[in-house]
């Protein structure tokens, strides 16, 4: 009976071990399926601007026009057909919003309920061959008789190639992840370059070299450092950080790249070197002494037995390390100035995925172009990711010690 | 016996929910001076809720009759309009504060009055040096708000005429930080709420006509001479007018007004 009981609290103990973790690997898929359900949404919105539409003369012979070409005719970058390659009599292209209306018809006309809007947005185009405008969708169709752009929706390439990042801009959002991604791609590798010489170093140090008493001292400091909240970070970032690049490289601004890999690489410290140190001092005392006896000297002990027995370890803190770096948010926002272009060094202003998400979630309508750019964004991170996560794993199974 | 009493008080405080709680809801912008008005309409007897969620979002709730009031930080648009048309509903618009942006720049700065026109050129890309401008030979520096943010939107529409900002702009997250990165960046540019200035940045003065140039303060604002100002706006069905009154002639009033100040805003009447 006795063993009965026993066996029953011991099942009842595997079963729910089992269940917490299917429960925890099936959300953790779910998360990932909405994310991407979510994201793809994308390539089905129109160009324009959701309820809105691009028209011209009907004798215009433009076909097709670029997001980046709208916008660039929009603000008034683009001034003539001509730069588009379309022939036309009037070549100047005028602009036509809503809010103009009133300067070429008058107010008292329209009527009260504006039920007449298509008709005067139609004479209005046909007076002037060179005109585009940007008009609701509803006044686009019935008694609409000028032509309508169809510009079809969002492609692979322009999101992906595009190198502008202008996700409110009117009346066709610029979309373009190049220089957001790049932006991550530089700091969270400049945070990599300064924490991982010094974290394995600190993490030596404190497994084989120090004496206790400084390793006393050494490790609640560091661990420390893991328990302050980013936006301190971000804050010590921006007042201490900021200025001091600025003073140290003589630039003309200091939110810059540099900035944001000085401010996740303090942060990356703690977990790469708590990490390394308990791997680094899971290594058998029989290996090391192994090591000594046959003459080998500390260092030499340290670099050619230590080290490879707990290089799994070592590599496992170094993926954690990298993946807060990646992933950081509030302090990166605050320090990397976000300014959406590409960067050639790191002294230039980033800017980054997650700090691109946090920024503009929020007031993204549900559900709309922004939105679904920023989950795609969600994803691409979640890639870059996955991709770091099975390198690491790739290398550190190569080196394990059998 | 005791139930009946707190069923009596129940059905008291439902009434009360039902008759006189106005729901305010729409523009962030709003939100703190609507919630400051709401509490102390309170402490007078009244009752109203405030949520915020964008001027789109309040303006949509007053269509569909969600809400009594929308604040909103910005004129409702064309497009809006014609969807309340389109619904027959009539709809009143209240101004109850103003707010200014100041555009500033670092302490440091020769330059201290610009044209709109050369504020366009800076913040769009055309103007990269503070020579251009009278200054000195330094580059310029510009930040902006987050793309999400009304007051991005309410500059790029007043000032850049609905051109879009350059792509190297830096955009922070917060008005604090953009002051702090303007005291410390030479060559820096940027704007804040007339609320938010002090003493670590310089307010420029602005010309929208070319000659006459105004510094932000709280007088030239009300007097409409400086030019990038917006209204604070409530807007109410015409039917619901005897409803909401009460709560806009408080927010009108002298104590509502004083109110508007504590908050940072400049007041209308």
């Amino acid at each position: 009976m006795f063993r009965g009981k026993k066996y029953f609290i011991e099942a009842l103990w595997e079963g729910l071990l089992k269940i917490s973790g299917s429960v925890t690997s099936i959300i953790i898929i779910l998360i990932v399926l909405f994310l991407f359900s979510e994201g793809m949404g994308i390539f089905n919105k129109k160009v324009v601007e959701d309820g809105y539409v691009i028209a011209v003369n009907k004798n215009n012979p433009v076909k097709d026009l670029t997001p980046e070409q709208i916008k660039n005719i929009f603000d008034v970058k683009i001034v003539s057909w001509k730069e588009l390659g379309v022939n036309i009599n009037e070549d100047e292209i005028t602009l036509l919003r809503l809010d103009d209306i009133p300067n070429y018809f008058p107010e008292d006309q329209i009527a009260e309920d504006m039920s007449n809007l298509p008709q005067i947005i139609s004479q209005i185009l046909k007076e002037h061959p060179g005109m585009i405008a940007f008009i609701p969708e509803d006044f686009a169709k019935k008694g609409f008789s000028e032509k309508v752009l169809d510009l079809g929706n969002i492609n692979l390439k322009e999101f992906f190639g595009g190198k502008e990042w202008f996700p409110t801009a009117q009346p066709a959002p610029q979309f373009g992840v190049i220089p957001i991604v790049m932006g991550t791609l530089w700091v969270s590798l400049g945070a990599i370059l300064i924490a991982l010489p010094f974290g394995i170093a600190v993490a030596i140090y404190s497994a084989e070299l120090a004496s206790k008493k400084v390793h006393k001292i050494l490790k609640p400091v560091i661990e420390l450092l893991a328990g302050i909240p980013s936006v301190v970070y971000g804050f010590f970032g921006l007042i201490v950080i900021v200025p001091l690049i600025q003073k140290v490289f003589n630039l003309d601004v200091g939110e810059t790249g540099l900035a944001g890999s000085i401010v996740l690489a303090i942060m990356a410290l703690p977990t790469i070197i708590t990490i390394a140190e308990d791997a680094l001092r899971s290594t058998p005392r029989a290996m090391k002494e192994a090591s000594l006896a046959l003459g080998a000297n500390k260092w030499q002990t340290i670099l050619k037995v230590t080290i490879p027995y707990s290089i799994s370890g070592i590599t496992a803190g170094v993926v954690l390390g990298i993946g807060r770096a990646i992933g950081e948010t509030m302090a990166v926002l605050m320090v990397t100035g976000n300014a959406a272009v590409i960067p050639h060094t790191l002294l230039e202003p980033v800017r980054t995925i997650p700090a691109t998400i946090a920024a503009e979630l929020g007031e993204a309508p549900k559900g709309g172009a922004h939105y679904e750019a920023l989950f795609v964004l969600g994803c691409i991170l979640f890639i870059i990711t996955l991709i770091i996560n099975l390198v690491v794993e790739y290398i550190s199974s190569k080196n394990k010690v059998a | 016996m005791k139930i009946k009493i707190l069923g009596f008080y129940l059905a008291l405080l439902l009434l009360n929910l039902g008759v006189n709680a106005q729901k305010i809801k729409g523009s962030d912008s709003v939100l703190p001076l609507s919630q400051k008005q709401a509490e102390a309409y309170a402490k007078k007897g009244g009752r109203a809720t405030v949520t915020g969620g964008g001027s789109g979002v309040g303006i949509a709730s007053l269509m569909d009759g969600s809400t009594d009031i929308a604040q909103s930080s910005r004129k409702m648009k064309f497009g809006e309009k014609a969807k309340l048309v389109a619904k027959k509903k009539q709809i009143k618009e209240v101004v109850v504060a103003k707010d200014a942006l100041a555009v500033v720049v670092n302490p440091s700065n020769k330059v201290s009055q610009l044209t709109r026109q050369q504020l366009e050129d800076i913040f769009t890309g055309k103007i990269t040096n503070w020579k251009q401008v009278g200054g000195s030979d330094l580059k310029i520096i510009v930040y902006s708000r987050e793309t999400s943010s009304g007051t991005y939107e309410f500059f790029k529409e007043v000032v850049l005429k609905n051109k879009n900002y350059k792509s190297s702009v830096l955009s922070m997250p917060a008005t604090g930080a953009i002051i702090q990165s303007i005291k410390q960046t030479k060559g820096a540019i940027g704007y804040v709420g007339l609320a938010y200035l002090n003493k670590e940045v310089k307010a420029l003065k602005v010309s929208f006509d070319g000659k006459k140039y105004f510094a932000p303060t709280i007088e030239t604002s009300k007097n409409g001479t400086y030019p990038i100002v917006r209204p604070l706006l409530y807007y109410y069905d015409i039917k619901k007018t005897k409803v909401v009154s009460p709560f806009i002639n408080f927010v009108l009033s002298k104590q509502g007004q004083d109110i508007v100040r504590q908050v940072g805003y400049i007041p209308v009447k």
